[in-house]
């Protein structure tokens, strides 16, 4: 037992620890905005005409003091397409984060639990056999079968994780399982589909921002908008699934009813981006290991990271798939993968703290 | 002054009943409760089940407090997730439930814990890195940290050393008498349960054998009964009691066909 003296010294000490810690944590966020922010402005730079980062930055803050041209390519061409990089990659990484978290599993993403293959199948149906689910606004036919498709492979993943004794490993199998049946399903689409109707799926497979507009990236970002706070409101709840569900229970964490909460929240994030752009599979499950390996559990930090670290790695994708041959926009979907994947053996072989 | 009781009490995991009939008198604050009973008899389960982590039958009454969390639960199981600091593991249990922004006073009662359970040098390391010990010194911390006015705690010295165990069990008694909290610890040994407990609970096969004050439901024949130990009670120099273990009563049931094992 202590003195007086020493339990103030003490206490002071413990804060002192961990107002360090926040700091730091709060310094790696306004980095990864800051790059963020970079990252923006070169993504908007390049492309058939190539602007320099002065011209992009006079064009952001007073559009109606730049030439008309530049102000349409800029605001009109680019943005929509650079900021649906930004609001995917966050939707994706944040979505892979929180399933991860609630399974307990590090390979839980959109793309490993067939998130991604379900929409890629029900765009396939729409493309090939212009099969639609709910007919109306025609360019929306595609957007709209995927999302369908992946909300049913959410809630058929939901439906299993409720029978009795079923562990997240169980339906991390389930997801692969759908992945490859998913992918079956595709290939004997195109099979049957003709050779302009394969083009258009393998195309849409590849994940593309081409086909962003500004009503689409309005969706996104109102989902991704109204999810962040939903998610952010159970952080602690969240951080404690961390520990284990025996701790996190003990803790008075109700697990069933967040793991509902929580994965209906970012079904719907994953399901409606890979609906907009394509199977991206890779980012649900880099985002957040990096933002796991720089800012550790806290969900206060880990979510905004999770999110700011899936907007870069996509912006940058989106970059690279301009830069690699002048003049083609390879789909991200590839470049991220090509580019990214390395990237990601780098760190998880040499990180120094363990985070599973 | 917070006051527990039990009233049948059941609890099922699918189709197996492994309690029932568990009924307590009122169990008021200030009180050590020692629950005892062998491997399996359901020490775990009456915790979860009065934490309200199992459904069954019975009810759980708790009166004498307006705190909406009244109870903190520490599992048998600390988990071994290499993933937060000991401080902000603690802090976690703390904030559960609570709003996102960390006050002052969280911080203190962190500090409190630390500095009471004497583990304030862990405060920085990383909670998955320590011995099985320290582990459970954070479990405790992370019970204690919630301000409870019941708490439970599943085999709380179990990964402890001597000293380690003796000190535990001291500062729950004394917890116990100054805040008035209800404190029951599950417990193996019966020898710290005669030296520290005000009252004991034993249960066998997920029923209550005996609830009352420890000397009265710790005896002989209840050891030989429930244990099949032949053990003798008696005072030692200062005047506490002492179990003196003789010999394993019965033929050991758990190497008969249909035994534990
Ligand atoms: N999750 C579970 N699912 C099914 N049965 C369980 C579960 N947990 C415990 N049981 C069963 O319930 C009974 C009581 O177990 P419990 O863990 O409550 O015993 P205990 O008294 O705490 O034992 P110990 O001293 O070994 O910790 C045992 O027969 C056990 O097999
Ligand atoms: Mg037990």
């Amino acid at each position: 037992m202590s003195s007086k003296a020493d339990i103030g010294e003490q206490a002071q000490a413990g804060r002192d620890f961990y107002r360090a810690l926040v700091i730091r944590r709060q310094l790696i966020l306004v980095a990864l905005a800051t790059a963020l922010a970079f990252s923006l402005c070169v993504d908007l730079a390049l492309g058939p005409a190539r602007y320099g980062l002065g011209q992009v930055v006079e064009a952001l803050l007073w559009p109606s003091q730049v030439d008309e041209q530049l102000r349409v390519i800029l605001w009109e061409i680019r943005m929509p397409v650079a900021l649906m990089a930004l609001v995917v990659g966050a939707s994706l990484s944040v979505a892979g984060m929180q399933m991860q978290t609630i399974l307990n599993n590090p390979l839980a993403s959109p793309f490993t639990l067939g998130i991604s293959a379900g929409a890629g199948f029900g765009a396939a149906l729409a493309l090939a056999f212009g099969v639609v689910i709910f007919p109306f606004a025609v360019d929306y036919v595609v957007p709209v079968n995927a999302f369908l498709m992946a909300m049913l492979t959410s809630m058929a993943i939901y439906g299993l994780s409720l029978r009795r004794g079923v562990t997240s490993e169980t339906i991390v199998l389930l997801g692969i399982a759908l992945v490859f049946i998913f992918n079956a399903l595709m290939s004997l689409i195109q099979f049957f589909a003709s050779q302009q109707a394969v083009a258009a799926v393998v195309f849409w497979t590849m994940g593309s921002l081409t086909k962003a507009t500004w009503p689409k990236l309005w969706i996104s970002l109102s989902v991704l908008v109204i999810a962040l706070p939903l998610l952010a409101r159970r952080g602690w709840a969240l951080t404690a699934m961390r520990l284990g569900d025996a701790k996190a229970e003990s803790m008075g964490v109700r697990l069933r009813s967040l793991r509902l909460e929580v994965l209906l929240i970012v079904s719907l994030l994953a399901s409606i981006s890979v609906s907009f752009v394509g199977t991206i599979g890779f980012i649900g499950l880099v985002g957040p290991h990096i933002a796991r390996m720089l800012l550790g559990e806290d969900q206060r930090f880990l979510l905004p990271g999770t999110a700011l670290s899936g907007a870069l790695i996509l912006s940058i994708g989106s970059i690279c798939s301009k830069m690699i041959i002048p003049g083609t926009v390879i789909p991200i979907g590839i470049v991220t993968a090509i580019v990214g994947i390395p990237f990601f053996l780098y760190l998880i072989l040499n990180r120094r703290v363990a985070t599973w | 002054m917070v006051s527990l009781q039990l009233q049948d009490l059941g609890a099922a995991y699918g189709g197996n009943q492994v309690l029932s009939g568990i009924s307590t008198p009122p169990l008021t604050g200030g009180q050590l409760v020692a629950l005892l009973g062998p491997n399996a008899a359901g020490k775990s389960t009456l915790f979860r089940r009065i934490f309200g982590l199992l459904p069954g039958s019975g009810t759980v009454h708790i009166d004498g407090t307006d705190s909406p969390n009244p109870i903190a639960y520490m599992p048998q199981d600390n988990g071994s997730r290499p993933v937060l600091s000991v401080y902000e593991a603690i802090l976690l249990a703390r904030m559960q439930g609570r709003r996102l922004k960390v006050l002052p006073e969280d911080h203190a009662e962190v500090e409190r814990v630390l500095d009471v359970l004497d583990i304030g040098h862990l405060r920085s390391r990383n909670a998955g890195d320590l011995s099985g010990g320290q582990r459970q010194m954070i479990g405790a911390a992370q019970a204690l940290v919630q301000n409870p006015r019941v708490l439970l705690m599943d085999e709380p010295t179990s990964a402890l050393d001597l000293s380690r165990q003796i000190d535990m069990l001291t500062l729950l008694q004394r917890l116990a008498k100054e805040q008035e909290l209800l404190i029951i610890v599950a417990l193996h040994d019966i020898g710290y349960a005669l030296r520290f407990a005000d009252a004991a609970m034993v249960i066998d096969k997920g029923r209550m054998i005996a609830c009352g004050p420890t000397a009265e439901v710790v005896t002989a024949e209840m050891v030989r009964e429930v244990f099949e130990v032949e053990a003798r009670i008696e005072p030692c120099s200062k005047g506490s009691p002492q179990l003196i273990v003789e010999r394993r009563a019965a033929q050991p049931s758990d190497l008969r066909p249909g035994g534990m094992l």
